[in-house]
């Protein structure tokens, strides 16, 4: 009789304990092998030092590599889908990977949370949530910065890829709010041997500014052509070129440029006013204490934001479902998409239904390069 | 457009143009003495900027490695080829330390040097030396047992060999892009024009390998040797030349001019991994242009690649590259009306 109470009793509490307890599934589909797996692991690394739970409940992680393909990136998340039943899936980091996985994650309807900067056409992203900033809140800073400075005029020299195209789209947008003018628009290509022709043409119509569209080591060539040309104007370059590589490669001609970053990477240079200055800390400290001095980027920003994201969220989908059901995925999604202003390491995001991208204009923080550093403009 | 613009546009292309040439130049040299259309032709250009750049940051270069690698590689090749011919493993064992020694010696320097910040010029010395040595290399493993192959053949195995080569590449050099210091810091004034010592350097280096590359054919056995390889290959081996080894010194002065053009090129632009293939293709437009079997023709058509292209960014630059390449489909029509037969394989 006794042993059959304990019985009871213990069942009753494992039946209680599972009901209190249901882990939480997250799905990780990083690229943590190939080309793009320099954006991949950092990602993954910022997950993997996630708090235990969240909202009361454990984590589980599933974490799988899409090798930065998009055929293993979709069997990945079928996988995750239809087997591990995940409540969200994070990734991919490589933007050609996370646009096929779109489907899948629609199909199965399970939140994906993307750390590219990827685009869907209208209508397909009802699952699907961006972490990276739009060229877009980017561009309101730049515009911001060429206000303050009085440029009326502003040339353009990008890439000709889908890069270059987006970035032209949303500054002749933001300028044309701001009553500035486009007046030359200068393509050029990461590979060329010389952008000279290009930047001999710009700067012949002798714009107020000139908007340097390339990324990391690619903006170096450009630069320095529009410096050999002894242009006196401003020049800006976009979050791409946010890396001491810009630097290495135009050495002094560098120097003086503008340039829009998000704040992830900033920490303690970023002036106490803006909303996402502890967040950016706390995400620094966390990382470096695990992986070293210098080891965190932009990547990893994104792995910490994703939990910032879920804490803010989940307890609202709680009150509707359980974890692992398809009703708590829907209520899952539902709350990404209320829950309003939310400060993370990368800026101030809020999900509506209708922008799945979402960050607001406090998003882009502007910075000047002074002798071979770049600085936080107050 | 006035004056200035113009004669500033002029000497951007001219500059490019002069890079070009040379692997334009290279392009034939390798086609007519062994077939092949040489489309790694690039790689050696950024292997050559970029081992130099790595060599700059008082690293070992990963291209040391490759060498080690495909030495060894290639050495056990002729290991086991003399070994069945000839059936007697000293020989065998001679051909294959022959093959890897080199590499081995120019390897073994490479990593002396690297941490000990020699002066730039040393650096690109054995930068060239390291580069040079993949040439022969890359014949021996990827071509010699095709080298009766069909031009087809040989052109799907380059393909190949280009892909390999940028993969590698990426893992030696990684995603970025360097940019070396000007062997010449200077700069002329001279009207509107401001010339800097760089564009010299090209210049004059390139004037004087074409006149060294004039004078190995017109003066040198071994140049006679590529000549009569080119104008026919089983006359040239019933006069006992050896085809296998043209081939080899062909790779050799092909990686040695592509290691060069990259130093040259270097310090005027950003040279990433994958850089090279767009610059050897324009190397190929040049030597399409002539006929794949006239030096001077590709000399004349590279230098034009490079007005073009530059004259191309400055009117429309997002369709710079459709203007370069498109300006191959006329020549090739004119080719085909003016010859008006065929005879790729003979």
């Amino acid at each position: 009789m006794t042993f059959k109470k304990t019985m009871l009793a213990t069942l009753a509490a494992v039946a209680l304990m599972g009901a209190a307890h249901a882990d939480i599934t997250v799905g990780v589909v990083q690229p943590l092998t190939g080309p793009a797996s320099g954006l991949g692991i950092p990602v993954k690394n910022a997950i993997m030092i996630w708090p235990k739970t969240v909202a009361g409940q454990n984590i589980k992680l599933v974490v799988l590599d899409d090798a930065s393909d998009p055929t293993a990136g979709v069997k990945a998340a079928q996988r995750l889908v239809t087997e591990d039943k995940v409540d969200v899936i994070i990734g991919s980091s490589a933007t050609p990977v996370a646009i096929p996985m779109a489907d899948v994650t629609a199909e199965g309807a399970t939140p994906q949370l993307a750390t590219s900067p990827a685009a869907l056409p209208p209508g397909k992203d009802k699952w699907f949530f961006r972490l990276p900033q739009s060229n877009n809140v980017m561009a309101y800073a730049v515009v911001q910065q060429m206000k303050k400075q009085g440029i009326k005029t502003i040339g353009f020299l990008g890439y000709t890829d889908a890069y270059g195209e987006l970035w032209l789209k949303a500054i002749t947008e933001e300028a044309g709010k701001n009553g500035m003018k486009i007046v030359g628009t200068e393509r050029f290509a990461r590979a060329d041997t010389s952008v000279t022709a290009q930047a001999l043409k710009l700067t012949s119509g002798n714009p107020d500014a000139i908007l340097i569209v390339a990324s990391g080591s690619g903006a170096g060539m450009p630069q320095k052509a529009i410096m050999e040309r002894g242009y006196k104007g401003k020049v800006y370059q976009t979050h791409a070129a946010a890396t001491p590589d810009l630097m290495r490669v135009a050495g002094k001609d560098a120097d003086g440029t503008f340039v829009v970053s998000g704040p992830a990477m900033l920490g303690a240079q970023l002036p106490d006013s803006n909303p996402s200055k502890k967040a950016s800390l706390a995400f620094l400290e966390d990382y470096t204490k695990a992986y070293g001095a210098a080891s965190a980027n932009q990547f990893a920003g994104h792995g910490a934001d994703a939990y910032t994201i879920l804490e803010k969220a989940v307890p609202v989908a709680l009150k509707k479902a359980q974890p692992g059901t398809p009703e708590f995925r829907a209520a899952l999604r539902d709350a990404f998409e209320g829950m309003g202003r939310t400060v993370i390491s990368h800026g101030v995001l809020e999900w509506t239904p209708q922008d799945h991208w979402g960050y607001t204009n406090e998003t882009g923080v502007m910075m000047q390069v002074v002798d071979g550093k770049f600085k936080v403009i107050q | 457009m006035d004056f200035s613009i113009a004669s500033i546009l002029l000497l951007d292309g001219l500059t490019n143009g002069a890079i070009y040439a040379l692997l334009g130049m290279c392009l034939v040299l390798v086609f007519t003495v062994t077939r092949i259309i040489f489309i790694p032709q690039g790689e050696f250009v950024a292997y050559g900027a970029l081992t130099l750049a790595i060599f700059q940051t008082g690293q070992v270069p990963g291209t040391v490695w490759l060498l080690l690698i495909l030495a060894a590689v290639a050495a056990l090749m002729d290991l086991v080829a003399v070994w069945r011919h000839r059936g007697r493993a000293a020989p065998a064992l001679l051909a294959a330390l022959r093959t890897f020694l080199p590499s081995a010696v120019i390897a073994g320097i490479s990593a002396w040097a690297a941490p000990r910040g020699l002066p730039m010029l040393l650096q690109a010395l054995l930068t060239v030396g390291i580069v040079t040595c993949f040439g022969p290399l890359v014949y021996r493993v990827a071509y010699q047992s095709l080298a009766g192959a069909s031009t087809l053949v040989l052109l799907i195995v380059s393909v190949g060999v280009h892909f390999a080569m940028t993969g590698l590449g990426l893992l030696f050099f990684g995603a970025e892009g360097f940019r070396n210091p000007p062997f010449w810091d200077m700069r002329l004034p001279m009207g509107p024009l401001n010339v800097s010592g760089q564009a010299l350097v090209i210049f004059g280096m390139s004037a004087v390998l074409i006149v060294v590359l004039w004078l190995f054919f017109e003066r040198t056995l071994y140049g006679k040797a590529l000549r009569a390889t080119a104008v026919n290959r089983l006359g040239a081996r019933l006069m006992g030349i050896s085809t296998s080894s043209a081939g080899h010194l062909t790779f050799a002065l092909a990686a040695f001019i592509g290691a060069l053009s990259g130093l040259l090129i270097g310090p005027t632009t950003t040279i990433f991994y994958d850089s090279g293939f767009l610059i050897g293709l324009k190397g190929f437009v040049a030597a399409v242009i002539a006929g794949l079997a006239s030096y001077p023709g590709a000399l004349v058509g590279a230098l034009s690649v490079g007005v073009i292209e530059a004259f191309g960014s400055f009117w429309a630059s997002a369709f710079k590259e459709v203007i370069v390449f498109t300006i191959i489909l006329p020549v090739l029509l004119w080719r085909s009306l003016a010859s008006g037969h065929s005879d790729e394989e003979h």
